[in-house]
């Protein structure tokens, strides 16, 4: 099913329902093209619920070293989003969990808001991550992925106001992205102190799932954060594991171990 | 709304600018904007900043006008504003003399920077030391190898200057690197952006700083001339020097205003960086406006044979006075960028910045077709000390 129904529950929505959502950052092109063709189907069968897919781009700002890099091979790959495009569409017949697009806001914008999102939805994605934009500057994407049934998730950060909180509640669609610090993506040793206090702000403005990202790297710090968040993303720490281990057993030893740790 | 209101309380000019940053960094730029309205509406800090300029800078520069280079060309009055004279060696100054002020009124105890040539990098690293303030400048670990001079006089003036090593390895790079860490320390931190690029007010701020270049030069031409000049001739890269002289003429129809880019190889090349010439609007550093970049939206590296043009992008007001037709935007290729840079050394004793042979070069050609009893001004956005081992080599000259 490449499309659902209007009215239905998104398919985002529902990989929250019941449990703790996994959420995997992959990288597409990287290193390989064939990497997410390959990976993005064994993720869903050792337990991930959701994937989020990183289209390359030449200048963002927003990742720390480990995602810059995995940004500059599969730029170096040839991977533009028409590519992103047609991965996820291949994708999309292999798998049934939801696949979002993680990307920055200008070779979207290049693309055409409207016709990106068109082909996205022919595709079978289900939603948009953009870390450059904020509902400041979003109202058109908001809309074209709107009369695309596509969800629009918008990012908090611990130092964002409670007027930042209501605004971002009030337009994400699907869930909440909360990054856990004050920082750029990249695996850390450990979650930052007020991470559950953050947590309890925004649970207190809205009813949208809430999912934690930026920096989680092992089991520890992923239970912490499915404690008190309704899905854990992983990204840095999987592509660095990719990269050390082309088998993906690390991949699987990491992601099974996300897994029971989170519930 | 008249153009000199912009841009809107959204930071738009016309279609271009905004604010599309990290949520992360919303809080920044937020506090920032109320931060910067305060004190653009207290007298106090305009009286802080202009006696600083003054004592500090050498403010005002000089309206020089050049009676060789007018007469070798046979049309009009050339003049140049002597930026090149400002402390640092080049306009950079005002505008990290500027936001120093301001991060010292914020609190802030710590100052990041990007630099490109280093010129902006130098400015902030002095201004710092003056404020008392600690520096980290980001440099492209390819521009650390070509500005040696530079990262030098940065590090003997307290800076810590930090090599880029990622993407393109200049400025583009230095930029994304410092919004990096300004996310990562975003509390304590003070972003102190050298041109009127990213996100919101920073275009704005910058001009308004800048804008002490045009204002003189209008008094200037007022007291000397007793009129106002018939064109004003400028660099643009990310446009600062370009935006502080133009803007406070842009009300006045009689002054044309020509923006000058960099046409690097050629534009049939692909090798400059000429976005307003040569692009199409997009989305970089946290501003919409004319950018170069590829069919999927990547954005290009670019070329230049002066670093301070060599960036992808340009200042949203440009994007809108292009638009709008206000300005008139040409591009000069690296070749005629160094006649230019000889023609005034010759003829003046002054050796410009490369930027600056750019806006020499145009203003040049232009003038030959005028009358004498015109005024062309030139905006001298900085000597040339800099760029003598470039020049050397595409003299073939070994020093």
């Amino acid at each position: 099913m490449s499309t659902r129904q209007a009215g239905a529950q998104s398919r985002i929505a529902q990989a929250f329902e019941g449990h703790k959502a996994l959420i995997a950052y992959l990288t597409v092109g990287y290193p390989k093209l064939e990497t997410c063709l390959e990976l993005v189907p064994r993720l869903e069968e050792w337990g991930v619920d959701m994937v989020e897919l990183g289209i390359p781009f030449s200048d963002p700002l927003a990742d720390g070293s480990t995602i810059q890099e995995a940004s500059f091979h599969a730029l170096q790959n040839g991977i533009t989003p028409q590519k992103c495009l047609e991965t996820t569409g291949k994708l999309r017949r292999k798998v049934s969990i939801p696949l979002l697009f993680m990307g920055y806001y200008n070779p979207i914008l290049n693309y055409g808001l409207e016709a990106f999102c068109h082909t996205s939805e022919m595709a079978g994605v289900d939603g948009f991550v953009v870390p450059d934009l904020t509902p400041d500057e979003g109202a058109e994407l908001e809309a074209a992925t709107q009369r695309h049934r596509l969800d629009l998730i918008y990012l908090l950060a611990p130092n964002s106001s409670d007027s930042r909180i209501k605004l971002v509640a009030d337009h994400s669609r699907g869930f909440i992205y909360l990054v856990s610090l004050t920082g750029v993506t990249g695996a850390r040793q450990q979650l930052a102190a007020g991470l559950e206090d953050f947590v309890v702000r925004v649970r207190a403005k809205t009813d949208l799932p809430l999912a934690i990202g930026f920096g989680i790297s092992g089991p520890e710090q992923a239970k912490r954060a499915a404690a008190v968040a309704d899905g854990v993303i992983v990204g840095s720490r999987l592509i660095q594991l990719i990269k050390e281990d082309s088998s993906y057993g690390k991949v699987k030893e990491f992601i099974t171990r996300l897994r029971q740790a989170i519930g | 709304m008249t153009t000199t209101q912009l841009p809107d309380e959204r930071g738009y000019f016309g279609a271009f600018g905004g604010r599309f940053v990290p949520e992360t960094l919303v809080p920044a730029f937020d506090e920032l904007s109320a931060a910067y309205a305060k004190a653009k509406s207290d007298p106090a800090f305009w009286h802080e900043f202009h006696s600083m300029a003054r004592v500090y800078i050498g403010r005002p520069t000089p309206l020089y006008e050049a009676p060789r280079l007018s007469a070798h060309l046979g049309g009009a009055t050339i003049l140049l504003k002597r930026e090149d004279l400002a402390h640092t060696g080049a306009h950079k100054i005002n505008n990290a003399l500027g936001q120093g002020l301001l991060a010292l009124r914020m609190g802030k105890k710590r100052v990041v920077a990007e630099t490109g040539a280093g010129q902006h990098g130098v400015a902030t690293a002095a201004v710092c030391a003056r404020l008392g303030l600690q520096c980290i400048v980001y440099m492209g670990e390819i521009d650390v190898q070509r500005q040696s001079l530079n990262v030098f006089r940065m590090r003997l003036m307290g800076a810590e200057v930090r090599p880029v090593a990622s993407g393109s390895k200049t400025l583009k790079d230095a930029i994304n690197e410092a919004f990096r860490d300004w996310i990562t320390n975003v509390r304590d931190t003070y972003y102190l952006l050298g041109s009127v690029v990213g996100g919101h007010p920073y275009p704005a701020m910058v001009r308004d700083f800048q804008s002490v270049i045009g204002q003189e030069t209008r008094e200037q031409a007022l007291s000397e001339y007793k009129r106002l000049p018939d064109y004003i001739v400028a660099c643009v890269g990310g446009g600062s020097n370009a935006m502080g002289i133009f803007y406070p003429f842009i009300g006045d129809s009689s002054v044309k205003l020509i923006g000058v880019e960099a046409a690097g190889k050629g534009l049939e090349t692909g090798q400059h960086a000429a976005s307003l010439v040569g692009g199409r609007p997009g989305v970089l550093h946290g501003a919409r406006s004319y950018l170069l970049q590829d069919e999927a939206g990547q954005i290009k590296e670019t070329h230049s044979i002066s670093a301070g043009l060599d960036y992808p992008g340009v200042g949203p007001e440009h994007s809108y006075l292009k638009e709008i037709g206000r300005v008139q935007y040409v591009a000069i290729n690296d070749t005629q960028a160094l006649d230019g840079f000889k023609m005034l050394s010759v003829m003046e004793g002054i050796i410009p910045a490369l930027e600056s042979s750019h806006a020499i070069y145009h203003a040049a050609q232009l003038a030959r077709t005028l009358e004498k009893d015109k005024l062309v001004v030139i905006n001298l956005s900085g000597r040339g000390d800099k760029d003598m081992h470039i020049v050397a080599e595409a003299l073939g000259v070994k020093l």
